[in-house]
């Protein structure tokens, strides 16, 4: 076998990490490079630095260490059963690339993720590695995101905390049995208590010693993790009661959802559909009213007729749709809270109403200004010159929203 | 008429000085024509003749405003920023007022700048000029930014690349970075900048990062617009990604093969149901119970918690499940109620090193609210599946007397937890006869609000817990008496 090109290299070890969802890079601590003895900077909110034809951000270098793997997880493209070419980078090259990469402004740092190869701890210690001579030879300061090894050592683990931004271990899978179906070598427990380990970590990180002097940070920008959905047969309330509690529990920053895509070479046990793109972004808008809308897992999965989320509507018109007694509000009294809850209302629109409002009342027409969707909100609210009479109520009110039904080809 | 010449060059800095000059003699908007020009004119050095109008403030929202809108490249852009000023005198709550049009004209304006600045950020391309091995490396980036950002942006390159000499030039403004100095020229045309072997590498990574069965031109187009393609190396190869992308996509569907039914899962997932009284060494027992997946509480719950302590424990202290801390340590009443109770303990005399700690049901129970996990009672269902690992440590300490800790673990041990306020304080026996000293739990005890009840609550927690020496001594010397 001829030896591979870098080229080829960087070919296939970025093809194979195509899958992962996350590419964030904001959240951790600012740095910067002024004294002029390192190398790069972090300002707090991310760059994407260029976009795919997919449409999704490119910020950090995203890549597999290596795409060897000794576990069979199906719905893996890296599986050890899986007939895909096999790349594997040295440590100075991810380290070159990294660097090179980064003086041309290309990116904003690195995302490293590995197939397993000879043990977990194997496999981690050499990401451990990379990382360690980012930081301390090549005085680095950009963004580091390690997808860490479960089952490698919680010493490892530890020092992946203290050299990377931000960890991250996949719970993969929206429930155990399909993590013990698909994956049949990881452990959910497992998962669960390396999750929980950084958790730890990052509180005792945060406590200052007897001096006051505070311990190193760890993984500032905190932990996230990825979930396949459309893989299995989990319906969208099991997906978010599961993101649910891994926020609460971990305090994770990001739960990631996965659209399950179909891949080279798939395994038999996986539908080869097209990736339900528009699933995973309900589910995105359903997190989001979660953790930014203070609403409950339950309001939203409760207006769900099988538990999935409806494909048609974004969630919180799904859930105004289903309260329509609670409105119309009322843009010059009602609550913070309440207001919120108004489909087409962002969060910035709503600090914008309750701060315009101090100094006077609010028209229909101020609204638009505001940045608020009125096409969607108009039926909810009362400002100075509207009030939606009838329309809050009336039967269609569904089918201005909804697209409306295709005709089906008939062969 | 006053005419007005703001620099292309320290433009922010000029307008201020030249809006101030206007305002303070009183000259209203419409008196002041505005130019872009190279020259800084001293506009009111001498020729100021009215009587400046005094001090006037502006809210900071303003200064922001002003800081960046100066940059657009609508040449309106000054006056409009003088314009709202001067309202500025009269109405005072200008600036808050999200409804008013011009104010938002100016806001659209600002986001356009900011939108700007941070696509500068991100689609500069730096290229190699010189030596890769110098000491001080060297680079080159052509840009062509729509509005005037060159200048307010370079400071971010300044943070990022200050271990370098670089230039970013552009036809408006140049910033050049040079053995740690920043300057701005004016702009000139498009270089011929040299070849650079990593941007074919960061080509084929932007080729293989792609994946073509999620196409999405649009999403890609809205956040990267076509006018930033000619100078990202990159953006050449989008064309042909695009039109490969479907036939692509339907490759990977027909290679692929059939599949299997999804319900074999739910076949094995049975598998662990029976098993009724586990059967092991002392040792294997933590395991044993950490692979526990005989109700669903497993599932949620970050590890089990099995009981720890002395295996020839006298005492066996037996609490209702692991809280949020022991669910991450793995270890028993290391949280506030076992903090209450270790205090308590303590003093009373009695030492919960010498006896064995555990809980009624070894895995979390909770619901997620927001970013906190709020405690649930166990059911009846989950206590009765977890019997087998109380009975199992039961069987191994043999204790010679059982603490009960609130309802659950009354329940678990004694078949019912109902009436635990009067039952607390005696002893009841189990159907082996094991005698069990029911008590309040701790955790009980700190969700009371009212601070009397609470004060109650630990006085009695406190007088159970001196029952336990005076229990142990006398089963001692009952032991002796019998052996007598």
């Amino acid at each position: 076998m001829t030896k591979q090109t870098l080229d080829q290299k960087l070919a296939i070890l970025s093809d194979a990490a195509k899958y992962d969802a996350s590419c964030a890079s904001s959240g951790s601590i600012k740095r910067d490079s002024r004294d002029g003895k390192g190398l790069g900077s972090n300002e707090g909110t991310g760059i994407c630095h260029a976009y795919a034809p997919d449409g999704r951000c490119i910020s950090l270098l995203k890549i597999l260490m290596t795409n060897f793997c000794i576990y069979d997880c199906t719905y893996c493209v890296n599986r050890v059963s899986s007939n895909v070419p096999r790349a594997r980078f040295s440590v100075d090259e991810v380290v070159k690339l990294t660097i090179e990469f980064y003086r041309r402004n290309y990116i904003e740092g690195l995302f490293l993720s590995s197939g397993i190869i000879r043990s977990p701890d194997a496999t981690m210690s050499d990401m451990v590695l990379i990382a360690r001579k980012l930081r301390q030879e090549e005085n680095f300061r950009g963004y580091i995101h390690l997808k860490t090894i479960p089952d490698a050592t919680p010493e490892l683990i530890a020092e992946a905390g203290l050299l990377a931004d931000r960890l991250s271990i996949n719970v993969e899978m929206p429930s155990d049995a399909a993590v013990r179906e698909h994956a049949p070598e990881k452990d959910p427990s497992q998962i669960r208590k390396a999750m929980g380990d950084v958790r730890l970590r990052k509180e005792a990180a945060n406590d200052k010693s007897h001096t006051g002097k505070r311990p190193p940070r760890f993984a500032p920008a905190g932990q996230s993790t990825q979930m396949i959905v459309g893989a299995d047969g989990s319906n969208d309330a099991q997906v978010l009661g599961q993101s649910t509690r891994l926020y609460s529990s971990y305090k994770l920053k990001r739960v990631y959802y996965s659209a399950f895509s179909p891949i080279p070479d798939s395994s038999a046990k996986l539908p080869l559909i097209s990736p339900p793109l528009q699933r995973e972004h309900r589910l995105y808008q359903a997190d989001w009213l979660l953790r930014f809308y203070d609403f409950q897992l339950d309001e939203i999965t409760s207006v769900t007729p099988d538990g999935n989320l409806d494909l048609d509507i974004d969630p919180k018109l799904a859930w105004a749709l289903a309260h329509r007694e609670m409105f119309p509000f009322d843009v010059n009294r009602a609550s913070r809270e309440m207001l919120l809850r108004v489909p087409g209302f962002g969060v910035k629109t709503v600090t914008r109403i309750l701060t315009t409002r101090r100094h006077r009342m609010l028209r229909y027409e101020d609204l638009i200004q505001m940045g608020a969707s009125m096409k969607k909100a108009r039926a909810f609210v009362v400002a100075g010159g509207w009030t939606p009479g009838t329309l809050t109520d009336s039967a269609n009110l569904r089918a201005r929203f909804a697209p409306p039904p295709e005709q089906l080809a008939l062969f | 008429m006053y005419r007005a010449e703001i620099s292309s060059i320290g433009a922010a800095i000029a307008w201020r000085k030249a809006a101030r000059g206007f305002l303070s003699n009183a000259i209203p908007p419409e008196e002041i024509l505005w130019g872009e020009g190279a020259v800084v004119p001293d506009l009111f050095g001498q020729e100021a003749t009215a009587p400046p109008i005094g001090e006037f403030k502006v809210p900071r929202s303003f200064v922001a405003l002003a800081d960046h809108v100066v940059w657009h490249s609508d040449p309106s852009r000054f006056a409009r920023l003088y314009a709202l000023l001067w309202r500025m005198r009269r109405e005072r709550g200008l600036m808050s007022d999200r409804g008013d049009s011009e104010l938002a004209h100016l806001r659209r304006m600002e986001k356009a700048v900011l939108r700007c600045k941070h696509k500068m950020k991100a689609f500069v391309r730096f290229r190699e000029l010189g030596d890769p091995e110098a000491a001080r490396r060297s680079f080159a980036a052509w840009f062509e930014p729509t509005h005037h950002t060159v200048e307010p942006t370079a400071t971010f390159f300044v943070r990022r690349f200050a271990d370098m000499d670089w230039r970013i030039l552009t036809s408006d403004v140049c910033a050049i970075f040079e053995s740690g100095d920043l300057r701005f020229e004016p702009g000139r045309p498009k270089p011929n900048l040299p070849d650079d072997a990593n941007e074919q590498l960061w080509v084929t990574y932007f080729r293989n990062i792609f994946n073509p069965a999620r196409l999405n031109v649009q999403a890609m187009q809205s956040e990267m617009p076509k006018k930033y393609w000619k100078n990202m190396p990159e953006a050449a190869v989008i064309p042909d990604l695009v039109a490969s992308a479907p036939a692509r996509a339907r490759a990977m569907a027909e290679a692929a093969p059939t599949l299997p039914p999804l319900r074999a899962a739910r076949v094995q997932a049975q598998l662990p149901a029976a098993n009724p009284w586990w059967q092991g060494t002392v040792g294997d027992l933590p395991n044993a119970i950490n692979a526990c997946t005989r109700c669903p509480l497993h599932e949620n719950a970050t590890q089990a918690v099995p009981g720890e302590g002395p295996p020839s424990a006298d005492l066996m202290i037996v609490g209702e499940q692991p809280g949020d801390q022991e669910d991450l340590i793995g270890r028993p009443f290391v949280g506030p109620a076992g903090q209450l109770f270790d205090q308590l303990a303590a003093e009373v005399g009695l030492s919960r090193t010498t006896a064995y700690v555990t809980n009624a049901v070894k895995h979390f129970k909770f619901t997620a609210k927001g970013r906190r996990r709020l405690h649930q009672r166990p059911n009846g269902a989950e206590i009765a599946h977890c019997q087998v690992w109380l009975r199992a440590e039961l069987e191994q300490v043999q204790p010679k007397l059982i603490l009960a800790l609130g309802v659950t673990a009354t329940e678990a041990l004694l078949g019912s937890g109902e009436d635990i306020l009067r039952r607390r304080g005696s002893i009841e026996y189990r159907a082996d006869g094991q005698p069990v000293l029911i008590t309040l739990h701790p955790s009980y005890i700190l969700r009371l609000p009212d601070p009397t009840l609470r004060a109650r609550a630990i006085e009695n927690l406190r007088a159970d817990l001196r029952l336990v020496d005076g229990w142990l001594a006398k089963s001692v010397s009952d032991q002796q008496k019998a052996t007598v």
